[in-house]
């Protein structure tokens, strides 16, 4: 079973891996944005988002899904890490993941845009990534583990 | 200035840990090339021709003595005893090993510097006058919101990887001495009806490539808004700037595809979720950040007094009387002056220092102008509160050092980037063509008839040099894998910014000084009354001097 960091330990991937030529998706499975769109029930479902992927489009139905993923096909393009901030904004509650080829000298930023998952290309680094994830203990900007700016904490 | 507290230290540490901890996994092999780059780039790190280059950061300019010293130590230490300012009022090292950088950051670290986001596609160094807060021309001194931005930019998770580099600078006087409307984004604090102060926000302006003026995309915001706007922007930008093709990456080519008009209602849109939210800025905080840069303990002195003092040293020795007419200005307290350090002595690369004179201008500094230095886009450094009654020894000083040249913002006053001699994306070399221009033109007096003369350098079409706003701009270029040079004429940086026009074909090096003669030669045949070079380029275009340059020599 794939392997993943969530809430900063490496855990079992409990949903079933996306399929790009599946026309109908099974329960559990992540699914790709067009197929997602054609879901009669959006409840409990999962979604991932390709970089030219805007997360607007869920925004009505981020009660209900369960899962979203945004992939990073390349590690320098960034524009994930703006979705998931806006995901957030828009009160996103479920599991946000990043996954494809990131590394783990980005994972404090990404968890600081609101994901709370990482599925990295290559499991093997899973243990040796969740130290980068304490790479920082103060930041100056709010973000989504720090609602407040440091201008609004310095005592 | 401002001065940290255990929250920016603990960031700034954290970082070097960081980075010491990359760079080992790095000479492990557990981090690739590809994968290292950026983590470098983003600490300043640049592999070059000869060596890596370290670039430090100064933020919007400023220094302190003791900042001044660690540097020097630094560059004996682990560098070839110098350093070099470069066009972004950073600090440059040319020679220090890939291994030494962890400890060098950690060094810096201990005097409250760093060379976190001098480089890669993310938020740079936020730029500003250099003279702020002692310009007479200021409306209120910009380096309070440069420190509220740098704070924001440091970091900042969302913007880590954007699609290009991105430029910020603020200028808060009537002349813009900080170049806003080259940046990807430029702030102008200026006032309303009401005299209450806001900002104007220009974006998409850049020099490079494709060389653009920044569009007013924000007429008026409130301050409290500065930063939740500045985020909106580069949301847009990181979310639709172009990323297939690193040459129409700049948020300028994503300006002008948008239009203005559609460009401002995105960031509109974005600014809708993030205005009014926890990062909209407190009175207490612009109070804080204010209270950095409060004007320190100056001397009541007599204006009227002072400038005789002034005038009769000047009488008594001539050369030191040019060299205040020169490289020093009207300050806003009456009693003291404003110092530029020259760093364009010719023999030496433009904005080079030696760590011995790094010392004695942080020991001047501690003398005569509170312990602090700034340093400046056209890389020379800045003593910027000098009293009047110290300047004859101060000037001394600087001149049994090399530091005195009286040359500011004349021909020899040369911006140059370090080219080919070290840079691995040049084309073409720039500190020869700088210094040959320098020996040249080497008749002080020629070059004072010639009046405020900008010539700026690059290497390459990256346009560090800022060659497309020199009112005389060389670029390198490379013509079948030779050395080559364009000229483009009538570039400004100043708040009437054009980009220099191209005049023709490109130069041979040995053939640029001569070049550069009979541009000048032209201006001075042309020229009417008190026009400067500029004045005169704008009334009569490119054409009188093409015909010049071109003419068939007998
Ligand atoms: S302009 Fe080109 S050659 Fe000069 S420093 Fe920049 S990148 Fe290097």
């Amino acid at each position: 079973m794939p392997r993943l960091i969530k809430n900063g330990a490496v855990v079992d991937d409990s949903w079933t891996a996306l399929d790009h030529d599946t026309v109908a998706p099974q329960a559990g499975q992540i699914c790709t944005l067009p197929q997602w769109l054609q879901l009669s029930q959006k409840k409990g479902s999962a979604v991932q988002l390709e970089p030219a992927e805007e997360p607007d489009i869920l925004f009505e139905h981020l009660q209900e899904i369960a899962l979203i993923v945004i992939n990073f096909p390349v590690f320098t393009d960034g524009r994930g890490f703006s979705y998931a901030r806006r995901l957030r904004e828009h009160g996103y509650r479920g599991e946000l993941r990043a996954g494809g080829h990131f590394i783990r000298d980005q994972l404090t930023y990404l968890r600081r845009c609101g994901f709370d998952a990482f599925q990295m290309d290559d499991e093997s680094e899973l243990e040796a990534a969740l130290d980068s994830l304490g790479d920082f203990t103060e930041f100056y900007q709010a973000a989504d583990d720090q609602p407040l700016p440091l201008f609004r904490r310095r005592v | 200035m401002y001065v940290y507290d255990q929250y920016d230290q603990k960031i700034i540490d954290e970082r070097v840990a960081q980075f010491r901890d990359q760079t080992a996994r790095f000479l492990d092999g557990k981090i690739s090339e590809t994968e290292f780059l950026p983590l470098r780039l983003q600490n300043g790190l640049y592999l070059q021709r000869q060596a890596p280059m370290l670039r430090i950061a100064v933020p919007y300019g400023l220094l302190n003595s003791k900042q001044l010293r660690k540097l020097a130590d630094i560059t004996r230490r682990y560098d070839k005893g110098y350093a070099h300012i470069s066009t972004r009022q950073n600090i440059q090292l040319n020679w220090p090993a890939l291994t030494d950088v962890p400890d060098i950051l950690a060094e810096l670290a201990t005097v409250q510097m760093h060379a976190i986001q001098t480089s890669g596609n993310c938020v740079r160094n936020t730029t500003t006058d250099q003279f702020a807060g002692v310009a007479c021309d200021e409306l209120e001194d910009p380096r309070p919101y440069c420190e509220i931005i740098r704070q924001w930019s440091t970091l900042h998770p969302e913007f880590a990887f954007l699609p290009r580099k991105f430029k910020i600078a603020v200028c808060g006087s009537t002349e813009d001495r900080a170049a806003i409307h080259h940046h990807d984004i430029g702030l102008e604090l200026l006032a309303n009806a009401q005299g209450e102060i806001g900002l104007r926000v220009l974006v998409g302006g850049g020099l490079g490539r494709t060389p653009a003026i920044g569009s007013v995309v924000c007429d008026w915001l409130e301050k409290e808004h500065m930063l939740t706007y500045l985020e909106a922007i580069l949301r847009v930008y990181n979310k639709h700037g172009r990323r297939d093709n690193k040459f129409k990456a700049r948020i300028k080519i994503l300006v002008r595809a948008m239009g203005v008009e559609a460009f401002r209602e995105a960031v509109e849109k974005e600014w809708a979720t993030l205005k009014n939210g926890p990062t909209t800025l407190t009175e207490d905080e612009l109070i804080r950040a204010r209270s950095f840069f409060d004007a320190p303990d100056y001397a009541v002195l007599d204006r009227a007094e002072s400038t005789t003092e002034l005038q009769a040293a000047c009488d008594r020795d001539a050369i030191f009387g040019n060299w205040v007419k020169r490289n020093t200005q009207d300050h806003r307290v009456p009693g003291y002056r404003i110092v530029t350090v020259s760093l364009k002595s010719t023999g030496y690369a433009p904005g080079d220092v030696t760590a011995e004179q790094l010392e004695l201008i942080a020991e001047l500094s501690d003398l005569y102008s509170f312990g602090e230095i700034r340093s400046t886009h056209e890389q020379n450094m800045v003593l910027g509160d000098v009293p009047i009654s110290q300047l004859y020894a101060l000037w001394q000083h600087l001149q049994g050092a090399g530091l005195a040249t009286p040359n500011i913002g004349y021909l020899t006053d040369i911006i140059c980037c370090p080219g080919g001699d070290y840079c691995s994306l040049a084309n073409a070399k720039s500190l020869p063509v700088a210094e040959a221009i320098q020996a040249r033109f080497d008749d002080l007096d020629y070059i004072y008839d010639l009046g405020p003369l900008e010539l700026n350098i690059s290497g390459c079409m990256n346009a560090c040099g800022h060659h497309h706003i020199g009112h005389i701009g060389i670029l390198g270029v490379d013509k079948k894998g030779q050395e080559y040079y364009q000229v483009c004429l009538g570039g400004s940086q100043s708040k009437d910014a054009s980009i220099g026009k191209i005049l023709g074909p490109s130069f041979k090096q040995e053939d640029m000084p001569d070049v550069i003669d009979t541009i000048l030669s032209t201006y001075v045949t042309l020229r009417q009354e008190e026009e400067s070079f500029l004045d005169t380029y704008r009334r009569v275009g490119n054409e009188p001097f093409k015909e010049r340059v071109y003419a068939p020599t007998h």
